[in-house]
């Protein structure tokens, strides 16, 4: 170990304050770019590792019935390499001590037949493929319910209500999200995913010798569309719904969501933090070496070269780095873990591939290295390229000036204390910005932090207080006379019914295309508001469409264009029609058309597909029970459960979220005003010294550093607040998903709060250089002169 | 003149320990200052001189015997109190100015006259050193000499009971010295404030009433000048 070393340590110790807290904010940038990397790849890892070893399938596609024979039909079809048929079926589902309606997928599971889309069994075994009164249960769904093989469940198959054995729990590639059909949120307590044995499950359906599902596995070269097209055409006679990619399984699609805001995280955080970092280096390098300055040229005088002194600054950094790097990724591994066990909570993965790429730390060493060079690169080449002579003078005072301050009558208003803190503001207005800017940063990532709570109040708010304002959305197990409505509004507590239509579509406009549905609602209806983007109620014209406009820019559609609606049931006409105008949606998204119309559109006749309640809560669980015995139902979705379940799978994700943004906050905050304090009373340790022995107590000389500090807070809290409301508008415009998008609405309580944690750590930050203040050298600071 | 004695110090210590090494700066002084007198403590570094005028002026404390301002023993005060004393009883002048680089002369001045009792307006204080015409200037843009003279004025505004200058001309060349020690003599004499003077320069002994010469840590003896001079007289 060289003298140089030796200084190198020394110094870092007697600068270990200082140092942890850049070292802190590298850290949390490194952990943010760590964790978010790391559970993203141990997610693809895992969803790669199940989809092949459980084979996922290619393509999907449901249909309302097709004899066997047609199987080989499909087999024909070019780049097809295994075609498997399914017998699929919504039921009601009755679950003791649990009044609320739920409902199941029962899917045919048969050990031999099926090979794509497999069971993992976490318990017991799959049924036997000659007993109906067998089931394999979901995962998600027994735990909800503490369900074990050995305990039974009582679907309502076709009308009858069966009594099932659970012999298996189990999860498969196909349904990792447990998404009711046409729900845009999993529910794991109402509803369930049965899997049964193919024969008694076809028998219950009239599904005998036939299918009304797909999965294929198609050859690696094949092109899917193709394939799809295909397949829609051989299928139109069967009531095809119209297939689809791995693209658009619904598990798959939310995932790939899901990993796009991983991505997004592992670029936002750290780059704020490397930056911040960065700045926090050339603020604390640059005093350091300014102080140094005799110092290095008494090194040169001695021989030391250029390089060599660059370099002995360039390990400092580096040692700073590598502090920051070692705490980064040790808290970066463990929030992974944490987030990627939240994360199979929600995504129902078998098991957890937890995967450490060396290459994540390499980059994230790098781009911290890249960082701290880029904020300590001046300081160090000022060091080392110090002519040794001019260095060993003195520095001469500072150079001050009049300015405006001091012209009119806002002279007279300053003390000479507050006139020191002006002078020295605007002395050097570039580094108090650069300040400002750091606490600022700080601010705006606590307001990101908050910010999704306050957008997902509003959408919720938006969904289910404006728009959605029925108790209870019923669905028919397929399009139904209109006299089913009366049906319904004869159970006691229903107090009004309305029916509405939903068709699956495909939407064409040029080469764009797009899977949803459009509903149909009743042109007075009081259930549903649909809004314009103004948030105004807006009416449905009798003739045309409405769709959400974040599909008229995918489709790059304009009111008064024609769209090309491919319907996807019945007799699947295709036909156009104009687009009338877009309404604002912040979950999925639709087409929007008079029940009336969408009939004539289709064409069938008075059809409607489901029905809006509003009832007498009091009386809810006599109206589930009565809604449970009616065959035709297949669904049944409460409002208020509805909104509970949003709630609750978003809300944890956001608390856990808002937790760490305040902590990585709160380290922002800290590193920079505790380093601005630092320094300022390193470089003015003299002059608050002459204060002090001029009888200025220890609060009146602080007052000239730390009034200095909160002037730069208090501007940095406005600066903070528009970075904030940028930093969510760019989350905002990446997480924009057909899923939904979240509304760019912040709450004044959120720039409240953000501003009492920001206040706090600076007061903290504040109180410990005060009482550096205390022991400030009174008679050593006049003995040498700076 | 009304003599009074203003310090009394009897068998003053300080030892600084430095890790394993003891460095007995005092070692029994006894000394009075009496009011209105200009004293000149000489020595060379390291004599304790500096160590003598930061006990008077409440920067530093003995670790033994007793120093009384005023009749009030300095050793037994609080932070606080010593703080008040700086602030309302001494003036200091240091070898290095100690200007504030942010403010203007008048500025550097306001910034002890805002926070004393009975203070002199700055432009006056400013008058007495010759800087009347350079009150609005930045210590930047100052000669030496001119920092000095500030930091004078600055030490008589608040019209202190004593005025501690240590070495004040050290930092300067002969002929800017003497015009500080005019400005120095100028207070003592206009304003009657105790003055005590460290320098190592024997030449200005000849402008105290009294010159105690300090040598490894206790004062070697106490001389009053047959012929005392007046700041003008002097050279070196």
């Amino acid at each position: 170990m060289t003298a140089l070393h030796h200084k190198l340590l020394r110094e870092l110790w007697g600068m270990k304050s200082q140092a942890l807290a850049i070292a802190l904010v590298f850290a949390s940038g490194v952990a943010t770019y760590v964790m978010s990397l790391t559970t993203l790849h141990s997610l693809q890892v895992t969803q790669a590792s199940f989809y092949s070893d459980y084979r996922f399938a290619d393509v999907f596609v449901s249909l309302k019935r097709a004899p066997e024979s047609v199987a080989e039909q499909i087999a024909e079809i070019e780049g097809i390499r295994f075609v498997q048929t399914e017998v699929v079926a919504g039921a009601n589902l009755d679950i003791e001590g649990y009044p609320d309606p739920a409902t199941a997928m029962l899917v045919s599971y048969d050990e031999e037949r099926t090979k794509l889309n497999r069971l993992f069994l976490r318990t017991g075994r799959v049924a036997d493929p000659l007993r109906g009164d067998e089931v394999v249960v979901s995962e998600a769904f027994a735990e909800a319910h503490r369900l074990r093989p050995g305990d039974t469940l009582s679907p309502i198959v076709n009308g009858k209500k069966e009594r099932l054995t659970i012999v298996g729990i189990a999860l498969s590639p196909d349904y990792i999200l447990q998404l009711p059909p046409a729900s845009l949120v999993p529910d794991f307590r109402s509803y369930a995913i049965l899997w049964m044995a193919r024969k008694p499950l076809a028998a219950a359906y009239d599904m005998d010798e036939a299918f009304n599902a797909v999965s294929l596995q198609i050859d690696p070269g094949a092109n899917p569309f193709e394939i799809v097209d295909r397949l829609d055409r051989l299928l139109a006679r069967y009531g095809g719904l119209g297939a689809y990619t791995r693209k658009d399984q619904p598990s798959r699609r939310y995932l790939s969501e899901e990993f796009r805001q991983l991505q997004a995280m592992a670029t936002v955080f750290p780059v704020i933090f490397l930056s911040v970092s960065a700045f926090l280096l050339y603020v604390v390098f640059g005093r350091l070496i300014q102080l140094q300055r005799e110092e290095v040229a008494t090194l040169k005088a001695f021989g030391y070269s250029n390089f060599a002194i660059g370099m002995h600054y360039s390990q400092l950094v580096v040692a700073i780095v590598a502090v920051g790097l070692a705490i980064g990724s040790a808290a970066g591994v463990w929030l992974a873990q944490g987030l990627s066990a939240m994360y199979i909570t929600f995504y129902r993965f078998p098991y957890l591939q937890f995967r450490l790429d060396a290459e994540v730390f390499l980059q994230a060493f790098l781009i911290a290295l890249a960082a701290a060079f880029t904020g300590s690169l001046f300081a160090v080449r000022r060091a080392a390229l110090q002519p040794p002579a001019e260095a060993m003078r003195p520095e001469p005072p500072g150079r001050y000036r009049r300015t405006w301050l001091d012209r009119g009558g806002l002279r007279r208003l300053l003390s000479e204390p507050s006139r020191m803190i002006a002078r020295n503001l605007q002395r050097r207005p570039g580094k108090a910005l650069l300040t400002s800017i750091g606490i600022a940063a700080a601010y705006s990532i606590l307001v990101m932090g908050l910010f999704f709570k306050d957008s997902i109040d509003y959408m919720l708010d938006v969904q289910f207080r404006l728009t959605e304002r029925d108790d209870i959305t019923v669905s028919f197990v397929e399009p139904t006379s209109r006299s089913a409505l009366f049906d319904l509004l004869r159970i006691p507590g229903v107090e009004q019914a309305e029916a509405f239509r939903a068709v699956p579509v495909r939407l064409r406009h040029e080469q764009r295309t797009y899977r949803t549905v459009i509903q149909g609602f009743e042109p007075d209806s009081t259930l549903r508001s649909i809004r314009n983007t103004e948030l105004e109620p807006a009416s449905i014209p009798e003739e045309g469409l409405l769709m959400t406009d974040y599909l008229a820019d995918l489709l790059r559609v304009r009111p008064g264009e024609e769209v090309t609606v491919e319907i996807l049931e019945g007799a699947r006409p295709v036909r156009r029609i104009p687009l009338a105008g877009t309404i604002s949606q912040f979950l999925g998204v639709s087409g929007y058309m008079q029940v009336k119309s969408l009939n004539r559109l289709v064409g069938e006749g008075n059809a409607i597909s489901g029905a809006f309640l509003l009832i007498d809560t009091a009386r809810e669980n006599e109206i589930y029970s009565k809604l449970k015995g009616m065959p035709r139902i297949a669904g049944t979705e409460v409002k208020r459960k509805a909104l509970r379940s949003l709630t609750e799978s978003m809300g944890e994700q956001m608390l856990i979220f808002a937790g760490i943004a305040t902590l990585l906050a709160a380290i922002i905050a800290f590193g920079v005003v505790y380093n601005s304090a630092r320094i300022a009373l390193s470089e003015r340790a003299r002059e608050l010294a002459s204060l002090r022995i001029f009888g200025y107590t220890r609060g009146e000389a602080s007052f000239i550093l730390l009034g200095e500090l909160s002037l730069l807070t208090l501007v940095s809290l406005p600066l903070g607040m528009l970075m904030g409301r940028w930093l969510c508008g760019m989350f905002v415009r990446n997480l924009q998903t057909d899923l939904f998008r979240l509304p760019l609405v912040l709450e004044p309580r959120t720039y409240a709060y953000a501003a009492l944690v920001v206040l706090i750590c600076s007061l903290v930050s504040g109180w410990i250089v005060h009482r550096e203040i205390k022991r400030l050298d009174l008679v050593g600071v006049l003995k040498t002169r700076e | 003149m009304n003599i009074s004695t203003v310090f009394e110090a009897r068998d003053l210590t300080k030892v600084y320990v430095m890790g394993e090494v003891r460095v007995e700066a005092l070692r029994g002084v006894n000394l009075d200052l009496y009011s209105s007198e200009l004293v000149v403590l000489l020595g060379p570094s390291g004599s304790g001189k500096s160590t003598l005028l930061n006990i008077l002026g409440g920067l530093d404390t003995a670790t033994t015997g007793s120093v009384s301002y005023a009749g009030k023993d300095l050793t037994k005060v609080t932070d606080r109190e010593l703080t008040e004393y700086r602030r309302y009883h001494v003036g200091f002048v240091f070898q290095f100015y100690n200007l504030i680089p942010s403010l203007t002369a008048r500025e550097n001045v306001s910034v002890v006259t805002e926070i004393a009792s009975n203070p002199m307006v700055p432009d006056d204080a400013l008058d007495l050193v010759g800087l009347r015409d350079r009150m609005d200037h930045f210590p930047s843009q100052m000669s030496g000499g001119e920092q000095q003279r500030v930091a004078i004025a600055r030490a008589i505004a608040k019209n202190p009971a004593v005025l501690l200058c240590d070495e004040p001309t050290g930092a300067l060349d002969s002929a800017t010295g003497v015009i500080v020690l005019e400005a120095l003599e100028r207070a003592n004499q206009q304003m009657g404030t105790t003055t005590a003077i460290i320098t190592h320069n024997s030449d200005i002994a000849a402008m105290g009433d009294r010159v105690l010469r300090m040598h490894n840590g206790s004062i070697a003896s106490v001389e009053r000048p047959p012929q005392k001079k007046t700041a003008r007289e002097i050279t070196w």
